[in-house]
Formats: structure tokens, sequence, C-alpha cells
């Protein structure tokens, strides 16, 4: 949020500020055009699609016809194509340039994942078309789980969850059923402080309480303190959800003894996925005594973020959770794979139930598998090999300049810094974020993880070059230097040369404007 | 390895600068019995054209819809998607680009989600929509959960025309976190009195229409007996493109409304990714699940956009959040936009005309087959046969004759022998007459 005393709003006692100044006439500048929404240039009769008429001598919509007008614009295809061309010019994106938001794993997107999946035999299938026309959809999906669940060292897999956050809900409902069908309703569920929000709002949403684990001085989960809480509610912890490597970008050195702790408890080990990219084909979650895990397939594997989504969470399981995997789920028999779609069929009597209708992301799994053959066992070994070694060599250049709460442990695949080095400055975090914004950076991720003042956190991926990792450090650098100089300007008014400058946040919240309202007459607007 | 920019050399000078003597020294972490020796058991690297060959080869093993007659719905539908939609989806600076937590470098995503917004609320006449869920099943969860936030109630009662894998998935969440589902038996006529299983215990109700078996519903009687009772109406659509000839939902008390978008944009794709389209009544706003976009100014007075109203979200509120989602469906929501704009207004109610069309015209052929029933007093571009024989078999016979016919109602209810031989069949624009024709010949013959 820009809640920190720079200006969002234009100063209504400072005539130079408060008129925007236009140095054009239609307030373009050269490659940055203004656009627009498309209420305000569309029309209500014109469309971008020739539709084939269709006699209808009986039409049977009985008395549901609509009878009000929708007030949708339309526009030609010119118009709609120069519209959100001229949009997707103010965003950032991977391929414009280095991405380092921690925990968001923001890797090169390669091109053949797309054509892949815009073959019509994976983007023109339905999900209820007869399994006997898909077999080879079906086959996918299980060259997709038998990588993942190789990779993981994992029992089995939940293929359908659309996103992390579902990946978890799925793992933390697999839990639940099989603490259910021990006769156990476990309340609290142990949620260490560095943790993604969707942890606990996740195991709330379960109806679990959650306890907060802090973090060692070194950054790290200290067993003991999770023995002190298990012990403190004997009987009563259902899981402990951990993210390793943690979101400080360390791994978690005691994980094995945090596992066997709660499992002598009776829990589970619920393991956030987001940081997979550090370790494939160096540790598998299996071998560290995970119960489940969600893998972000748009991150580690690649498949487009696309501003937001969509995303693909499968959630790997171990043994112990294997028979409460949601439906549906895919068998093969005699060289013919099935869909296992509902409660009625033996192999799915514990089945925890679904969630969500059909069977899954396909178009983000043909992306995965693809991104996953490319690369294959060697290549994704090499991954993390390169993505921890450019989080290292980022630590390395700006360590001597900007501070590292937690200098113990050597970083994985990103690196966490505090504020500490801005103290003397008048240049807050977000100052600091904004202005890589001018120098053609999108920001680190900030304020994140909260077990150190002023985060942020750096993960460059394996997909920069060492140039481009060099260039991104001199840039740092350069305004580390210029914040402790006191040049403020640079901070404080940035960015300066963004599509926009900084943004009302609070405004939009205070009084929030969702959708577009025609604006009022003239006459009215003028009184 | 073609994605990977080190040289060996890169490698060695920057582990020289780090400090370190080799890569493992990186992974000191790891507890040392834990490191991996030995390679995964996974084949190695492999060039983008053998990629693409083996991926091609999984795909040839799959009966594309249009590769022949096709009539499959039960809430995913074929369009027909302009081309400039996926051209500009796949524009880098859309498809690469990540949430849009920095509003001054993301506008053109933060932009077109007001966009989307707007045209949901407007298509539906809601107050206001988000920035879209997983897919309309796991939107009709969160609205159930949302009307339990709202009415301090725990009970939903859900209607026989709801699809059932939606209701599978409002079963599963709601019955993992604390609430009671009262689901009415499948209701393939339209026929149900849900208004008489509304009590004060009810926190919603939730209804579908035109319901799986493409029965359109009355809503407003239902709205009317929920409201007397402090519960919500929660109306679901799977088809989209209907309400270019529907009385929306929001015109007939809906409280929430919820629904499946893939229709407008999105190709099918096995069943995901989709776009779940969510909206509310201003008054209920700060309940809302899942992303918002909102108008707001910056610094030099410009209009701009940014997320908002994130004291609702998991990533601010964590364990007091309205719900656990983080991502929506950016890229489809955009592919909704673009094509929805490419449409407008009266293109929608054209394609919905045709749709329309094409549907009646094939429930009058298909029910013209001796034997065969249209079981619909009203429908949209989706209908239920009754045939004189199990639809499983139907089905599974015209596929012989590469007609893909529709959904058995079996195969979404299983255990109910009174639908064993409902045929749940949809018809687009993308449908021809010569389709129409060898549907109705090969149904002849099966039957």
């Amino acid at each position: 949020m820009n809640d920190q005393g720079r200006p969002t709003r234009p100063n209504e006692n400072d005539d130079t500020v408060g008129t925007p100044v236009r140095p054009t006439f239609t307030g373009n500048r050269a490659l940055q055009l203004e656009e627009p929404l498309i209420f305000e240039i569309g029309r209500p009769e014109a469309c971008g699609v020739d539709i084939e008429p269709v006699a209808n001598a009986k039409p049977r919509l009985g008395n549901h016809a609509r009878s009000t007008p929708i007030d949708l614009p339309g526009l030609s295809e010119p118009e709609a194509v120069r519209h959100y061309v001229r949009l997707s010019q103010k965003n950032y994106a991977i391929d414009m340039g280095l991405y380092p938001l921690g925990s968001c794993t923001m890797k090169h997107n390669p091109r053949i994942n797309e054509t892949m999946a815009r073959l019509p035999g994976f983007a023109d299938i339905h999900p209820l078309q007869p399994q006997s026309t898909v077999q080879g959809a079906l086959r996918l999906i299980e060259e997709l789980a038998g990588w993942l669940t190789t990779i993981t060292g994992m029992a089995s897999i939940a293929m359908s969850p659309k996103a992390g956050a579902h990946g978890e809900l799925c793992g933390m409902m697999a839990i639940k059923a099989a603490l259910a069908a021990r006769g156990e309703a476990r309340s609290f569920v142990l949620v260490p402080e560095s943790a993604h929000g969707t942890n606990p709002a996740t195991a709330a949403l379960l109806g679990y309480n959650v306890l907060e684990v802090p973090a060692r001085d070194d950054g790290t989960v200290d067993p003991a303190s999770v023995q002190g809480l298990i012990d403190a509610h004997p009987g009563e912890v259902a899981a402990i959800m951990l993210t390793n490597p943690n979101t400080c970008g360390l791994f978690e050195p005691d994980v094995v003894k945090i596992a066997d702790a709660i499992h002598a408890a009776g829990g589970y080990f619920y393991c956030d996925g987001a940081n997979l990219n550090a370790i494939m084909g160096k540790a598998r979650p299996g071998d560290l005594g995970v119960d489940a895990m969600h893998i972000n397939l748009h991150k580690t594997f690649s498949t487009p973020h696309g501003g937001g989504g969509p995303g693909a969470g499968p959630v790997v399981l171990s043994q112990a959770l294997a028979p409460f995997a949601p439906l549906p789920f895919v068998t093969k028999a005699d060289g013919r794979y099935r869909l296992v779609e509902s409660k009625d069929d033996d192999s799915s009597a514990d089945a925890f139930g679904r969630l969500t209708a059909f069977h899954g992301q396909m178009g983000m799994f043909v992306r995965a598998l693809a991104w996953m053959l490319s690369h294959g066992a060697d290549g994704m070994r090499q991954v993390s090999e390169d993505a921890v070694l450019n989080a290292n060599y980022i630590r390395a250049g700006l360590s001597d300049l900007m501070s590292l709460p937690f200098p113990d442990h050597p970083s994985m695949h990103e690196v966490l810094f505090d504020d500490t080095f801005l103290r003397d400055t008048d240049v807050t975090t977000l100052d600091f974020a904004k202005a890589m914004i001018d120098e053609g950076y999108h920001p680190m991720t900030m304020y994140f993880p909260l077990v150190v003042h002023g985060a942020l956190l750096i993960e460059p991926t394996e997909s920069e070059s060492r140039a481009s990792l060099d260039l991104f450090i001199a840039t740092l650098r350069d305004l580390v230097f210029a914040a402790k100089d006191g040049a403020a300007e640079r901070f404080t008014q940035a960015p300066r040369f963004a599509p926009r400058k900084r943004l009302d946040e609070t405004g939009a919240a205070r009084k929030p404007i969702l959708k577009w309202t025609p604006p009022p007459p003239f006459e009215a607007a003028a009184e | 390895m073609r994605y990977l920019p080190h040289t060996d050399q890169d490698r060695a000078d920057m582990l020289a600068t780090i400090g370190v003597g080799a890569i493992d020294d990186l992974f000191s972490g790891v507890p040392a019995d834990k490191l991996l020796g030995d390679k995964l058991d996974l084949p190695d690297h492999q060039s983008e054209m053998a990629v693409a060959r083996h991926l091609s080869a999984l795909a040839g093993d799959n009966r594309a819809a249009g590769a022949g007659p096709f009539f499959v719905g039960a809430g995913a539908y074929r369009h027909h998607v302009p081309a400039s939609v996926d051209h500009i989806i796949q524009r880098s600076e859309f498809l690469t680009s990540y949430t849009p937590y920095q509003p001054e470098i993301t506008q053109g995503t933060l932009q077109s989600l007001f966009e989307f917004q707007t045209q949901v609320a407007n298509l539906t006449a809601m107050d206001v929509a988000n920035a879209s869920m997983y897919d309309g099943s796991t939107g009709t969860a969160e609205a159930v959960l949302m009307a339990h936030r709202l009415t301090k109630c725990k009970k939903a009662v859900i209607s026989g025309g709801l699809h059932p894998q939606y209701r599978g998935v409002v079963e599963t969440l709601s019955g993992m976190s604390g609430g009671v589902v009262a689901a009415l038996p499948p209701d393939p006529a339209g026929t149900e009195a849900i208004i008489d299983a509304i009590d004060d215990e009810t926190s919603c109700v939730v209804v579908q229409s035109p319901t799986v078996y493409g029965q359109l519903i009355d809503l407003e009687p239902i709205a009317e007996k929920a409201h007397a009772h402090g519960a919500l109406l929660v109306a679901v659509f799977t088809e989209v493109i209907s309400l270019g000839m529907l009385e929306p939902p929001g015109a007939k008390g809906a409280d929430i409304v919820v629904g499946e978008g893939q229709s407008i944009g999105n190709p099918l794709t096995f069943g995901g990714p989709y776009v779940g389209l969510f909206a509310t009544r201003q008054k209920y706003l700060r309940q809302m699940p899942g992303r918002v976009c909102g108008e707001t100014v910056d610094a030099a007075g410009d209009r701009g956009f940014v997320l908002t109203l994130s004291t609702r979200e998991q990533h601010i509120r964590r364990d007091k959040a309205t719900s656990n989602i983080c991502t929506n469906s950016g890229l489809c929501c955009l592919a909704f936009t673009i094509h929805m704009t490419l449409l407008g207004e009266a293109g929608l109610r054209k394609l919905a005309e045709a749709n329309h069309a094409r549907a009646c015209q094939l429930a009058d052929a298909l029910g013209a087959v001796p034997g065969v029933e249209v079981i619909n007093e009203t429908f949209f571009n989706e209908f239920t046969l009754r045939l004189p024989k199990p639809a499983k078999d139907a089905v599974r016979a015209l596929a012989e004759r590469d007609v893909l016919a529709g959904v058995p109602a079996s195969r979404l209810e299983p255990g109910h022998a009174d639908l064993d031989n409902l045929l749940i069949v949809a018809a687009t624009e993308t449908v021809t007459d010569a389709d129409i024709a060898a549907y109705a010949d090969a149904l002849m013959e099966v039957v």
C-alpha cells in the first residue's frame, strides 16, 4: 500500500502540482499511449464478430426472455486489437526484464508450451466426452503425475486443485479426512510466522485454530518450539504447515526433526511447495517426512502467470494420506486409462469429495509436461542449482551495502534483506522498490515475510544470465548509494517515468469504485 | 539446455565470486543424508522437436470436438472464439506478467480487470463483480461460504437442477468448514418445490438456471421466500451466453450471482483453466471473496486502477480472511473481456439467438426420432432427451459412429436408476445443419 505519506493525489493547494502538466496535446508520451475504457469508446451496436444468423421458428424461452438492455459496448476488430495492445504496453513482464518477486518464481515461459497447449487434441476436447475418445489426455495426466511424484519422492498425487491455495485446501482436507477416519477431530494447526498468508487462511477455512510458531534468530523454525506447542495441546494438533525452503530463502535445517515430532504426536506435515524451484533433483520432500505438498505449476514449471492466473496446484501425498485424495483421478488397467469420477467406485471409498467440476487445469498440465520433458532430470537439477547460484550471486554482490537479517546460512533460491541499511535515510522499503521501477525493474517482494522489518525478498530464478544479474546488482548498488547520499526525491517521487505515478490506494479502498458508470449529464455535473 | 543462460565457465566464476568451491556448498542447509547423490529416475532433457513429437502424439489420441458432430455440454461449451482473442492474450506483456501488485507498471492488466468487472456486473444486473474465481464450481462453493458469513446461518439448500459436480464442490467445501448442505433430489423436469425447503436455519438457496438439464427456472418466487427467511439467493449459470437472451438473475432478486465464463473467450481444454464469474450486491461487498480492482487517481491526478479492498484477503488478514484464494483466472478473464468487447451488446444477443436457434432445431430433429422424447418445457442451448435405452450405451454407440452425442445424466448422478435413460444434449453456433442431420440419423440407428 502507498500509505507512507508520499503523495498519491495532487496537492490541492499547490497549483503547479494540482494541475497535471500536459507536455503533449494527447497526453501521450511517444510510445506511452493513454487509453480510455471500452465503455468510453465502444457502442452497443458496434461488433467485431460476424455471426451467422440461424432461423428459429419456435423459440423455447417461455417467459424468461430478456426485456432489459445489458449495457455492453462493442468494438470492431481493429479497434479492439488497438485497445488491448495499448493496454498491454502498460504492463511489465518477465519477457521484458528481470522480475525478482520473491516466492513467485518468475521464470522464462517457453513458447513451445503455448503451442502444445493449443493443439486441438488438447484445447478442443470436452471434459465429459466419452473416455474412449480422450485416452491421450488421460495418459498425459498420468505421465505428469509420474514426473511430479518422482521429483518429490511422494506416493501419490491429487491433480485437480486449480491453484496453490486450492492445493493447500486439498492437502489440509486430506489431513482432516484422515483424522476423521481415525475418529479424531483435532483443533489446532501450527503455522510459522514466516508463512504465506494462504496457510493460516486455509487452516482457518477448515475450522482449525492457528497457532503461530515463532522464528529463531536465524530465520528458521526451532523444533523445540514445535514440540512445546504440541505438548501444550496434547492430542489436539492436526498438522504443521511449513514452507521449505522457507520464505526467508533458507532450507529448514531441522525439518526432519519437526516432521518426526508432528508424526509422533499423530499429526501430519503439510509442506507449502511454493519454493520447490530450489530443490528439484537435489532433495525430495518425501525423504523429509512430508505428508502433503502442493506444487505451483505456474511457478516451478513455468506455466505463465498471465497477470494473476490461471494457476494449477496439484498436491502430492504420502502413503498415509493417499486413500483420501479427492475425486476425480485417473487409473490404468489393461492398457486403457480410466477416470474415476464418483464415490460409487470401490477404489474411491475414502476420497474426501470433490474440489472442482471436471478434472483440473489441463491447459496447465500440457505446458508443465512440455517444460519437464524439455528440461529432463539433468536439466531440472541444473535449474535448481542455477536458481540457487543466482540468488547467492546477488547476495554476494549486495551484502556489503544492504542488510542481511540471516547471514548464518547460505540462501537457497531467494535472498532476503531487511531495511536496516535504509535506517538513517528518508527512504523506505516501498520508496526503494518504486525507484527500481524508474530503473526498468519490477520490484522484489516487499514487507514479506513478516519476520523481518521492511523485508525485501529477491528471487532471480535460473532464467537470468550473469550479465543480467551484474546489471541488476550494479543498479541496486547505485540506488543504495543514492539513498545514503540523501538523494531523496529519486525515491519519494518515484516512480517518475512509469505510465502512472503512485496511486491513491487508500482512497480506492475507502470509497470503492469497482465498475464503470456513465458520467452524469453535463447540467448535473455543473451544479 | 536451451533455457539456461550460464556456461560452465560462468558458473565457476560466479561460485568464485560468492566464495565457495562447489555448488553443493550452497546446499549446506539440506541435511547431508537427504541430499540426492543420483539423478532422478527420469529421462534427460529433450529438444523442442522431440517434445513436440511426444505431445503431438498424445494430442492425436484424442477426438477433438471440431473433428466431427459434437453436442457435449453440461457445464462446458464449444464456441467459436475470434482469432484475435488468442493473439492478444499471448502478448508477452499480458502472458508473462504477475499479479498486478505494482499498479504503476501493471495498468494494462488492471484496466482490463476493471472492464471485466463492469461487463460481469452489467451482464448479471448486479452492483459489483470481482476479478474472477477459478471456475464456476469453486465460485459456487465460495458463494455458499459468503452466505454463511453474511447470515450467520450454516445451511445451504441446493436445487436438484444444480450441476451435480458443482454440488459436490459445495458439499466438500461447506462440509469441511462446518456447514450443512440440504440437497434436493435430481430434478430433470425443473418442477421441484424448493421454496418448501427454505426455513429460518437456511443461509442460502442455490439455484441454477438454465439447470444442468437445460430447464429455465423462475427465480423470483424463490428469492422472495428466501428473503422472507433472512436467507440469500445464490443464482448459478454454466452458460454465460444465455444472459444475452434471458432475464438476468439480478433482475429476479438474486443476492449473489455466480457462473462459468468459459464460453466467452476460452476453449474447452478438457475442463480447465476456466473463469468463474462472481457478482453481488453493493451491501455485501466486504464479504465478497477474491481479488477486486478499483478506480483511483495517481499523484499527478490521472485516472488509474489498483487492486483494492485487500483487507478482506489472505495476504493481509491471514486466518481472518474471507477466503484463502490468492490466484484468480487472470488470462482467462482477459480472454473473456476481449471476446465480450468484440461481441458487444448486439453481437452477444445475435450469438445467443444463434445458439438458441440451433438447439431448437436439434430438439425438433431428435424429438422426431421414434422412442425419443425431449423432456424440457423450456431451454436455451441445452436440453435433455429421454431415450428408450440407457443413455450411456447410446452415447457409446453414437461415439462409434463419430457423433459425440452429449452427457448421460448417470455420468453426473450415478446411482439414480430413474436417470439412466436421460441424455443431456447441447447445441451451439458451431453446429451445422449437416451435424444435426448426422446426429438424428445415427440416433435412429442406435435406439
